[in-house]
């Protein structure tokens, strides 16, 4: 059966050039970056390679460069490396949870913690940051794209307003990378964490940009890996992996690749809105236009269960994800989607949409051959009878 | 699925018939319902921190449901229905208890979760009917009800694992698109197919208590859930009384009492006493000897009926008023207000308000509904 996989926001394939770079250090070039001897120069040589290229993607100097496990160790690293009792803490409701569950334990060490809800649009305003400053505030962090919606935030703006108050401003770029350009100094941000594996890189390894002297505490002890930013033999393939997957990223931003990967989503969009009773999340007005990454259309489908719909879809070769997520065991609406304002039957009945670079017209064609049958079908099961012994 | 060996047989006798290529091809997707969150109320009143293993929608279940699937190559999907289990199930459960009564959620779950949102579910992702591990046989009567047909649902081979009396609330729709592949099937027949499928988990021991009660103490549970909540247990002690109306003590709630108990009474006499009737009103508890405890009529209402379309006049039946009844003789009646009176011929020890009555003809459920 055919498959299209329209969830690249949740992970993406290798692509064969990062394969082949990575091939090399596993058996070949296996040594320990530590070590003194030949081996060990050879895995040196490619952490270092990386971290160059790494370097121009965030366009920062390649000391400010931390590998690490992915976006999770990142945006862990920036909330409990920088917070102390008593200092105050900006970010918003529609972060991922690698930032929300962080913070909400720093809020019971004595973190005074403002989370600041989006416009309906999706949209942070940056005047709700600016609103929610405080003399004691030491951190903001907002994500660069969201991962539900693509909405991109205003982090240079945010950018600013944290100069201006004397804050660190930590950006969870986890979404935008490869998507939109990463440039650090651009969003003027201290800290900007990444992962692979939503780039067509490996899962297991990411990278942070830390500013020349950010005083951030390391999450992890054990040695003197990453400038004793980050101890734990460095995961060498894994960091090769990621420079590769970068370095095509970069490429496909300025290759028309991003641009024709926007017209797709396009299409697939309004292909979808055609279907009664469906809307936009994440759009904005006429007036108030929301930017978005290239890939991602998040959409309700009135009477349709997400859930089910997701099942559905798959069963007929679309992988996509629903409007609700499951936190601890239960499942709950999108926060994300309840932030931006949806009840929670609409959240519920949201899908999202996210195509990989890689996507062609004839996945296209095949979603909207598919899921407006599904549509119909779903809307067409007429609740069974429920037993009257109740 | 839930993970134990009835659900992941039916699926491996579905996935794989016996007859080989020959067989005829059904498509199977295997569903778990995931229904309750079971390290929510840890830590309180003396649950456990770490839940137990081997209990419906723990972790390991839905890890032994999603293995049996990948062996037997079939889709598999968790579905969560937390909300609706607690709606449609716990919170009833909690409210029959603080009520002076004796609820049964399983007969709830497969009511409102199983058969319900369960054949929903199903029906939306293109499957047309959906197959469970339940012990129960349902064929279709084309003859019944003058020719109309009806679908009857009947006792099983093996009945030691008789599920008809949870399943007396399923209407003719859900009856019309619901497998019991296990119905003509002996457990250990079922283990011997499990073991010829090659399914690693054909020696895990039944589950016997409510699902979602650790340990099965109900009163820590309610305790624990009201207290996470934040809802105060009502205030329902009072005294405990004999039959002739003389106090014999003082009780801490009615929820601490089922018809038919004898511990806990806290009343000393020289012969033991039972809880003959709970009263909500007054909060006073009637207890007696065993002999009291019998009783030759009962009254149920929120009725479904069968095999039959609907009660009109009397009728012979035996009737199963918990899990565990032999099935007694008794003569049903309309009673009105859709309720239905049963006389025993025998008079029948313990009839309990808020379990279910269901009554039989021979093997087959003629219909059923909840004890007033």
């Amino acid at each position: 059966m055919r498959r299209v996989y329209a969830d690249a926001n949740a992970t993406t394939p290798l692509l064969s050039e990062v394969m082949e770079a990575m091939r090399p250090y596993w058996m070949e070039r296996f040594g320990n970056a530590s070590s003194i001897h030949l081996d060990g120069q050879q895995a040196h040589g490619g952490v270092d390679r990386a971290r160059e290229t790494m370097a121009e993607f965030f366009n920062c100097h390649a000391a400010e460069v931390v590998f690490n496990s992915g976006g999770t160790e990142g945006d862990n690293t920036a909330v409990f490396g920088l917070l102390r009792p008593g200092d105050h803490f900006i970010t918003t409701s529609i972060e991922h949870s690698a930032i929300l569950q962080p913070a909400r334990r720093m809020v019971e060490r004595g973190v005074e913690t403002t989370f600041v809800d989006p416009q309906p649009s999706g949209l942070i305003d940056p005047a709700d940051i600016q609103r929610a400053l405080r003399p004691e505030t030491r951190l903001i962090s907002v994500m660069l794209a969201n991962n539900e919606t693509g909405v991109l935030q205003p982090v240079e703006k945010i950018g600013k307003i944290a100069r201006l108050a004397g804050a660190f401003f930590h950006i969870d770029a986890v979404q935008g990378a490869g998507k939109v350009p990463c440039d650090v100094k651009r969003f003027g941000c201290h800290l900007l964490s990444i992962s692979a594996h939503k780039m067509h890189g490996p899962k297991g390894v990411g990278a942070m940009f830390v500013r020349r002297g950010t005083p951030l505490e390391p999450l992890l002890l054990g040695g003197s890996h990453e400038r004793r930013q980050r101890a734990g033999t460095e995961n060498v393939p894994g960091i090769v992996g990621l420079a590769k997957a970068a370095q095509l990223a970069m490429g496909s931003l300025e290759d028309g690749t991003i641009d024709r990967l926007a017209a797709l989503r396009d299409r697939l969009e309004a292909g979808l809105l055609q279907i009664p009773g469906t809307g936009l999340n994440g759009a904005g007005d006429a007036e108030n236009a929301v930017r978005r990454v290239a890939n991602t259309t998040n959409i309700w489908f009135d009477q349709v269960e997400g859930e089910a719909m997701v099942i559905a879809l798959d069963l007929k070769g679309i992988a996509v994800s629903g409007g609700s997520a499951c936190h601890s065991g239960a499942t709950e609406p999108s926060h994300v989607l309840m932030a931006m304002g949806l009840d929670k039957s609409r959240a519920r009945a949201s899908l999202r949409f996210s195509l990989l670079k890689t996507a062609t017209d004839d996945d296209v064609d095949y979603v909207l051959k598919v899921v407006p049958e599904a549509v119909e079908h779903l809307r067409a099961i007429s609740p069974v009878t429920a037993g009257t012994a109740g | 699925m839930s993970g134990g060996v009835d659900s992941s047989t039916v699926a491996a006798m579905l996935a794989q018939p016996a007859g080989g290529a020959d067989a005829a091809q059904v498509s199977v997707v295997g569903l778990t319902l995931q229904l309750w969150d079971q390290t929510r109320l840890a830590g309180r009143h003396g649950i456990p921190d770490a839940p137990k293993a081997g209990r419906c929608c723990s972790l390991d279940d839905v890890y032994d449901a999603r293995r049996v699937a990948e062996h037997l190559g079939i889709p598999y999907y968790v579905v969560k229905q937390e909300e609706r289990f607690e709606q449609d199930v716990v919170r009833p459960f909690v409210a029959e208890y603080l009520a002076g009564r004796t609820p049964i959620p399983c007969s709830l779950c497969n009511n409102h979760l199983k058969f319900d949102q369960l054949l929903k579910t199903a029906r939306s992702i293109g499957a047309d009917s959906i197959a469970t591990g339940h012990y129960a046989v349902n064929e279709y009567d084309a003859e019944r009800d003058f020719g109309r047909g009806r679908w009857i649902l009947k006792r099983p081979a093996d009945l030691a694992k008789d599920q008809t009396y949870f399943l007396f609330g399923l209407t003719q729709e859900q009856l019309a698109h619901t497998l019991f592949p296990l119905g003509r099937l002996t457990k250990p027949e079922v283990r011997e197919i499990a073991r010829q499928h090659g399914l690693a988990l054909s020696e895990k021991p039944d589950s016997q208590e409510i699902c979602f009660i650790p340990g099965g103490d109900y009163k820590q549970f309610l305790t624990a859930y009201m207290e996470e909540q934040g809802e105060q247990i009502p205030e329902t002690a009072g005294e405990l009384v004999d039959s002739g109306g003389e106090v014999l003590g003082r009780h801490e709630g009615i929820f601490n009492f089922t018809v038919g108990q004898r511990k806990g009474l806290n009343v000393s006499s020289p012969t033991p006493l039972y809880v003959l009737q709970i009263d909500p009103a007054s909060h006073r508890i009637t207890v007696g000897a065993d002999a009291e405890l019998a009783t030759t009529t009962l009254r149920a209402g929120r009725l479904n009926w069968i095999s039959i379309p609907e009660l009109t006049g009397p009728m012979r039946v035996t009737i199963k008023i918990r899990h565990r009844h032999e099935p007694a003789w008794a003569t049903l009646e309309p009673a009105g207000e859709g309720q239905v009176q049963a006389t025993f011929d025998e008079p029948q020890r313990a009839v309990t308000p808020g379990q279910s009555a269901v009554f039989y003809d021979g093997d087959e459920v003629v219909g059923g509904g909840w004890i007033v």
